[in-house]
């Protein structure tokens, strides 16, 4: 059984995931330093080895880690063009740089959001920039740590899909877009806020 | 007061029911203890050291009579007879059920009420002035600009998960009653040389485990933009305030790290895009709000009255009540007024069933069935006759509400602490209640005159002692309990940090020690000087010098013995 939810039913996923190998290495993780100190502090980076390392499958729709993707821009263009490479991206890499090496968003079929710890509400930051910045039109999935309980927040910045931790049910998930039928503010979803929505 | 609407109704309804199933989910042992975290936490409900605690939201402090009853009944159905009020406008339960919340909650949601986002990483409670809509020296009434707030900052859903709690003061006066510069954003709204509303918007400021005041983020804000430009300083925050460490997860880390003019130039850039998106207030929307705040139906009373000015000058047990817990209002024969929950020997900011019964009553009957919370924990009816002071007064004394300590050493502002928080590294309630026993003289009382005395159990600082006059802190010393002492801090306009005097005490000697304090004040004060203002004089050095010289020969006398 499928754990994806896209546009309010399950469906299957085509998107096979790409990983970079551990190497056996001691995982890096940037360090607090003046510079990056409020960015990537403690987060998980794949280093240039890794990404050399990582395999990516040669038939079917991929789902390519931004820095993965980097790297392989060019043998990539070919499956581009046939849009089965999509991209992933991690809540720790700031969207604003990343946007600079992309020419063209919609180039992706899908643009994945990976948030590591349920707390972590970039996420909807990123959502929202995405759709409402960047103008990324196709779909937008979270995955990761993604429990019913953000579907609603996720929803409302912008995210169409969403890849249920897999020990949890999809199908109970499902109800949660739902929790609540006139929300206050404006948002990603519906732009107008109650007062200009509905006459008060 | 703010009634709500079908849209503000069913929001609430559909949350009994979200948290409801939430509840049940963690129960059937579908949700972890880490996963139901955030969503309890979110819903206002702590795990304590004695049962949860549930933190019911009192939107800018506004109660109406028929909410404080259900606060009442609530206590006592569900905990013990006592509810208490806290420093951000809030009412706290002690000891409610976990598996009883949603059904408290559904009590809560039939008299508009409810504990939404009260606690958890997310915007909080909007709170501000007690004096909202009365004070004479208002400029704009903030509360209408609040609601909006409330209502815009409910599920917003790119801010239901920040790095770290977020918290909003607003503040329509030329002396500020708010604390604005103590909060992670401040608004202070004023007229601009058009005539204009426009507000001043404060950033980065916060008590806690690094207490720094706010920095002006923008002079000048059209209040049309309020909305906008909150989401602008905010989105920075979520993207780029820390989340590898609670403790320096809080904007005004990030701001201090930044500096403010980096910090400000993200916030306008990012702004650039949000300007005048569909939620730019509208003078209809602002107006539909503002509806629910307009002047009470007030008589035309003449500005004296005969027989409160011959009570005054016959009762002074009376007049000194008078002279603590009335304040001035802009409505002629008018006043406001503070029920003390500050009774000597009991715990700060406590109110039983039975009082919150009573100050319903109280309201009803002279103050038009509304109420205010203040942040220094006691209870206000904005809108009484003078001729009705006298009876109030009399009903008041009997429910042990008329202590005339307002402004006073005994009017402390505590935390809950270690009796009940999880998070206190000490007790302090016991503290409050040795330091009022020790004070338990009116006439001396008086005497020292206005002060602040604030304590809080850990540094998360919920007592707000480094803006107290006075602030204790509960520390924790090889497992047992200290309290450090902290002089010179204040609220308002001109705000301070404290200065820590030196080492800490234990309990036994905080009485002590206080009164060490006040004998330096008494000796070195002027005829005009409140305490804050010889402490800002002399400096902290004659003060340390004499609190220590005490507790030195006391040492002393025990390696005698």
């Amino acid at each position: 059984m499928s754990n994806l939810i896209k546009d309010n039913a399950i469906v299957s996923d085509e998107w096979a995931r790409v990983t970079p190998p551990s190497l056996g290495e001691e995982t890096v993780r940037k360090q607090a330093g003046k510079v990056v100190l409020f960015k990537l502090t403690g987060e998980e980076t794949f280093t240039a080895e890794q990404i050399a390392a990582t395999q990516i499958p040669s038939s079917g729709k991929v789902l390519v880690p931004f820095t993965v993707w980097l790297a392989n821009k060019k043998n990539l263009s070919e499956r581009m063009s046939q849009g089965e490479v999509g991209l992933l991206i991690a809540t720790h890499e700031a969207i604003e740089n990343l946007i600079s090496e992309i020419e063209d968003i919609n180039a992706f079929p899908i643009v994945a959001v990976y948030v590591e710890r349920f707390a972590d509400g970039r996420i909807f930051t990123i959502g929202n920039l995405l759709r409402t910045r960047y103008g990324f039109k196709n779909e937008l999935r979270a995955v990761g740590d993604v429990l019913r309980d953000q579907l609603f927040f996720l929803k409302r910045s912008g995210f169409n899909s969403y890849l249920i931790r897999a020990d949890r049910s999809a199908e109970e998930a499902l109800s949660s877009l739902k929790d609540f039928s006139e929300p206050y503010q404006g948002a990603v979803d519906n732009t107008q806020p109650a007062w200009r929505r509905v006459s008060r | 007061m703010y009634k709500y609407d079908a849209i503000d109704q069913q929001i609430v309804n559909e949350r009994v029911a979200q948290y409801r199933d939430q509840t049940k989910r963690y129960l059937a042992g579908e949700l972890s203890e880490d996963e139901f975290r955030p969503l309890r936490l979110q819903n206002g409900l702590y795990i304590q050291r004695q049962a949860p605690m549930l933190r019911v939201a009192v939107p800018y402090g506004m109660l109406s009579s028929k909410q404080l009853r259900k606060l009442g009944d609530i206590a006592k159905k569900y905990d013990k007879g006592y509810g208490h009020f806290s420093t951000r406008q809030n009412l706290q339960l002690n000891w409610p059920k976990l598996e009883d919340v949603p059904e408290i909650l559904a009590e809560l949601a039939t008299v508009e009420m409810h504990a939404i986002q009260t606690s958890g990483n997310c915007i909080r409670n909007i709170t501000t002035d007690q004096f909202a809509g009365v004070a004479p020296d208002e400029v704009i009434d903030p509360r209408a600009m609040a609601e909006v707030m409330r209502q815009w900052s409910t599920f917003h859903p790119e801010f239901a998960l920040l790095p770290r709690k977020f918290k909003i003061a607003v503040s329509g006066t030329a002396q500020d009653r708010a604390i604005v510069q103590a909060h992670d954003i401040g608004m202070e709204f004023y007229k601009d040389d058009q005539n204009q509303t426009a507000i001043k918007v404060w950033v980065g400021g916060g008590l806690g485990r690094t207490p720094i005041l706010g920095t002006v983020i923008r002079e000048h804000l059209e209040w049309q933009h309020a909305l906008t430009y909150c989401e602008a300083i905010i989105r920075v925050y979520n993207l780029h305030g820390r989340r590898d460490n609670a403790y320096k997860a809080r904007i005004k880390i990030l701001v201090k790290a930044l500096g403010i003019e980096e910090f400000k130039k993200q916030v306008e850039a990012e702004w650039l895009h949000l300007k005048d998106n569909p939620n730019t207030i509208t003078e209809a929307e602002l107006a539909r709000v503002a509806k629910h705040f307009e002047a009470m139906p007030y008589d035309n009373l003449p500005a004296h009255d005969a027989s409160f000015d011959s009570t005054i000058a016959t009762n002074p047990a009376f007049a000194a009540w008078v002279k603590r817990c009335v304040h001035s209002h802009k409505q002629s024969g008018y006043r406001a007024v503070t029920l003390s929950l500050k009774p000597h020997g009991h715990a700060p900011g406590d109110a039983t069933s039975e009082q919150m019964q009573t100050v319903a009553e109280l309201s009803d009957a002279y103050s038009f069935g509304e109420l205010r919370v203040s942040h220094e924990q006691n209870l206000i009816l904005a809108d009484v006759k003078l001729s009705d002071l006298f009876p109030l007064w009399e009903k008041a004394r009997v429910a042990g509400l008329a202590t005339p300590n307002i402004g006073l050493l005994t009017d402390i502002i505590c935390c809950p602490g270690g009796d009940f928080c999880s998070l206190a590294n000490a007790k302090s309630i016991p503290i409050a209640e040795a330091i009022q026993i020790q004070f338990d003289n009116l006439d001396y009382l008086h005497d020292i005159g206005d002060l602040e005395l604030n304590i809080s159990g850990c540094m998360n600082a919920c007592g707000h002692h480094h803006i107290g006059h006075i602030g204790i802190l509960g520390v924790d010393k090889d497992g047992s309990e200290w309290y450090q002492v902290t002089i010179g801090g204040k609220q308002g306009n001109d705000a301070s940090i404290g200065s820590v005097i030196g080492p800490s005490f234990s309990a036994e000697e905080m009485p002590g020690v206080v009164q060490r304090l006040i004998e330096v004040y008494i000796q070195e004060r002027t005829a005009e000087e409140r305490f804050i203002d010889t402490v800002r004089r002399i400096g902290v050095p004659p003060f340390k010098a004499h609190v220590y010289a005490a507790t030195a020969s006391k040492a002393q006398e025990s390696t005698n013995v």
